[in-house]
């Protein structure tokens, strides 16, 4: 077996490539700004350069705490400089985007227009009103009952207490605002700023304001997004430029485990670039392939337009709607066809030979579609049973345990084979929407070689690890199992590797554009 | 459930005080639902003409806003054929603290003065970007047509 040549060790290091990383990177992280493109110091930048494949992008792991520090931390550095509180700061942030160098620079210049963007007011004398002045009546409610709390902002517009609540809970509730909630009164744009927004509303009404905040400071940076795994509370920060995804396939791994593409939020689509991976799905999803379907297997009556597949019998057909008769080969009429019923030798005329002609070259096309789909489509499938394959093999693994002498970490082999086929299954299936793509010529071939190699190492591992468990032979089986899953990442990186490069280098030939 | 005494207040005094040429009337069944009857303002293309609305005050009024459409026929660069009106304050420039009287002084205002550069009706502000005496003519023409009782 060619796994020889990969040592254990090689193979673990590539398979756990980003637990490693983002580790490392954390701790990076939390001395520079990372809401900034700060950049990597140079000793980082060779060892993460040493160890990296040409398939693999750095970034780190933000869990929702680190998310939150990190404004804070942006917001107190502002604030020193610019010698503003730290509410101030975060608003002024807010305003820029996080952008704290372009923030600073400006503020420098003009401060006033910076601060009235963010509805701020430096020495606020004006603190907010809270008592209800004699005589008021609320222009919200109407009413004009003299108990009560009050609420106004330094612009002089008052509301009562429940009304000011109200609307602000809609405004963070509903609306999902959180970035410049104005004053109520029409055409006013004073902000209500957080520590009036705080004091005002219910604590779930603030707990659903901060979500909002971490999510746009999320949304305002390019080099972070959420990790869409459900009840996944994790950023990744990714500093490649979004320009860079053309020929790059940005994947990550989020600490809970879930691997997506950085570009577009997808599940782990490598080796297809984003560009690539959306014409596919739309191509699946659309209508064109049905109506490809139509026309390569269907005819139309001659005389009513009807669409007629014909799913056996002789070439004389009757249309059942109009009840014409006509040749399925020539698409004549039968009549014409005399006393060679059942024969039809008007073969080669010029008409019936451009019909054909059409109709040969969409089958073709689609049966070309139909080749990479069903592959793509069958690695889907089969990744799904791989998932009922591991609740299999955890059964087997305790099975193992009782009935042999290995501990529990020596049955791990098998959850591992299964991790591997799983991944090397998800890369599969995208090889064939990359194929599909590609024009012919040697590089392809090349690719599609690579592409066969991984595949049959994968159907091999499968097959292997649905072998019944016979006592006497897990030693053996074990040793198989160990050798092929190596075998298969091997095989896998190779074709990450190559076509990683490959797209770096430009050396893809895709007969369509995908670059937009 | 009970009307709030925002909307109780705001009917009393739209009743009691009606705003120069805007007329507004609850439905006996629905006090949410207003039949409204706006002037065309004069010097406008729409003067002489009787404009007949409905104005509906959503659950959440009046954090969220009212309802207006023009039931008359019009022809207006923000108003489409359906009626709908195309105007800041009935969507994202809506404040509480506006009311049903402010809405329909907009309304009213937005008659006096069409803006084509923010059309809803395309092919309308087109005609009225183009060639604009022709659209008012044609506007007085609905007016006559459609708008006088």
């Amino acid at each position: 077996m060619s796994a020889g040549t990969i040592s254990e060790d090689e193979f673990e290091g590539s398979s756990d490539y980003d637990e490693n990383d983002f580790e490392d990177d954390d701790e990076d992280e939390s001395d520079t700004e990372f809401g900034q493109t700060g950049d990597m110091g140079f000793q980082d930048m060779i060892t993460e350069k040493q160890r990296k494949k040409a398939y693999e992008v750095d970034f780190s792991v933000l869990p929702l705490a680190d998310i939150m520090a990190a404004q804070t931390s942006a917001a107190s550095h502002v604030s020193g400089i610019l010698g503003v509180s730290l509410q101030q700061a975060t608003a002024l942030l807010r305003s820029f985007k996080w952008n704290k160098e372009r923030l600073v620079e400006r503020y420098m210049d003009h401060s006033q227009e910076i601060l009235n963007q963010a509805g701020i007011v430096l020495d606020d004398v004006h603190t907010p009103v809270l008592k209800r002045p004699r005589g008021f009546v609320c222009m919200i409610c109407f009413d004009d009952s003299s108990a009560g709390p009050a609420l106004g902002l330094r612009c002089g517009h008052v509301f009562c207490q429940p009304c000011y609540e109200q609307y602000l809970t809609q405004k963070i509730v509903e609306e999902g605002e959180c970035r410049r909630i104005l004053c109520p009164e029409s055409g006013c744009n004073t902000i209500v700023d957080e520590e009036t927004i705080k004091k005002a509303v219910q604590p779930t009404v603030i707990a659903k304001y901060q979500q909002l905040q971490d999510r746009a400071y999320v949304a305002d940076l390019d080099n972070l997004r959420w990790c869409p795994a459900p009840n996944c509370e994790n950023a990744i920060d990714c500093r490649l430029p979004h320009s860079s995804f053309k020929t790059v396939v940005p994947t990550v791994l989020c600490a809970c485990g879930y691997k997506f593409c950085f570009g577009c939020g997808l599940g782990d689509h490598q080796p297809a670039a984003c560009g690539l991976v959306k014409m596919w799905q739309k191509k699946c999803a659309d209508d064109s392939e049905t109506a490809n379907w139509i026309s390569a297997h269907t005819k139309e009556c001659g005389k009513c337009l009807s669409t007629i597949e014909k799913n056996g019998g002789c070439n004389h057909m009757t249309c059942r709607k109009c009840k014409y008769e006509f040749c399925w080969v020539c698409m004549g009429p039968w009549s014409e066809h005399g006393t060679s019923w059942y024969n039809c030798n008007r073969f080669e005329e010029t008409s019936s030979t451009d019909a054909r002609d059409q109709q040969a070259k969409s089958r073709a096309s689609l049966e070309r579609y139909l080749h990479y789909y069903n592959r793509f489509a069958n690695h889907e499938h089969s990744a799904k049973l791989d998932r009922d394959l591991y609740t299999k093999t955890e059964k087997k693994m305790e099975e193992m345990q009782r009935t042999s002498d290995l501990s529990w970490i020596e049955v791990q082999f098998l959850k591992k084979a299964v991790d591997v086929l799983t991944s090397c299954r998800m890369t599969l299936r995208w090889t064939y929407a990359f194929a599909f793509y590609l024009a012919r010529n040697n590089m392809t071939d090349l690719f599609e070689d690579n592409q066969r190699d991984l595949e049959v190492a994968v159907e091999a591992l499968s097959e292997l690890l649905e072998k019944p468990i016979e006592r006497e032979k897990i030693a053996e089986l074990r040793q198989q199992v160990l050798d092929k899953t190596v075998y298969v990442g091997s095989r896998r990186e190779v074709v990450l590797e190559d076509t990683a490069k490959g797209l770096a280098e430009g050396r893809w030939e895709f007969f369509v554009d995908f670059s937009k | 459930m009970a009307l709030p005494k925002r909307i109780i207040k705001e009917t009393e005094r739209l009743m009691a005080d009606p705003a120069p040429g805007i007329s507004a009337t609850p439905h006996d069944d629905n006090l949410r639902y207003f039949d409204v009857i706006i002037a065309g303002p004069n010097q406008s293309p729409f003067e002489g003409g009787v404009f007949k609305l409905e104005l509906f005050l959503p659950e959440d009024y009046p954090m969220a806003p009212p309802k207006v459409r023009f039931m008359t026929k019009i022809y207006h660069p923000n108003i489409d054929k359906l009626g709908r009106i195309c105007l800041d304050i009935l969507k994202d420039k809506w404040s509480p603290a506006l009311q049903i009287r402010t809405v329909l002084l907009s309304v009213q205002a937005l008659l006096s003065s069409p803006n084509p550069d923010d059309p809803l009706a395309n092919d309308v502000a087109q005609h009225w970007k183009e060639n604009e005496n022709a659209a008012i003519q044609t506007a007085q023409e609905w007016t006559r047509k459609y708008a006088t009782a």
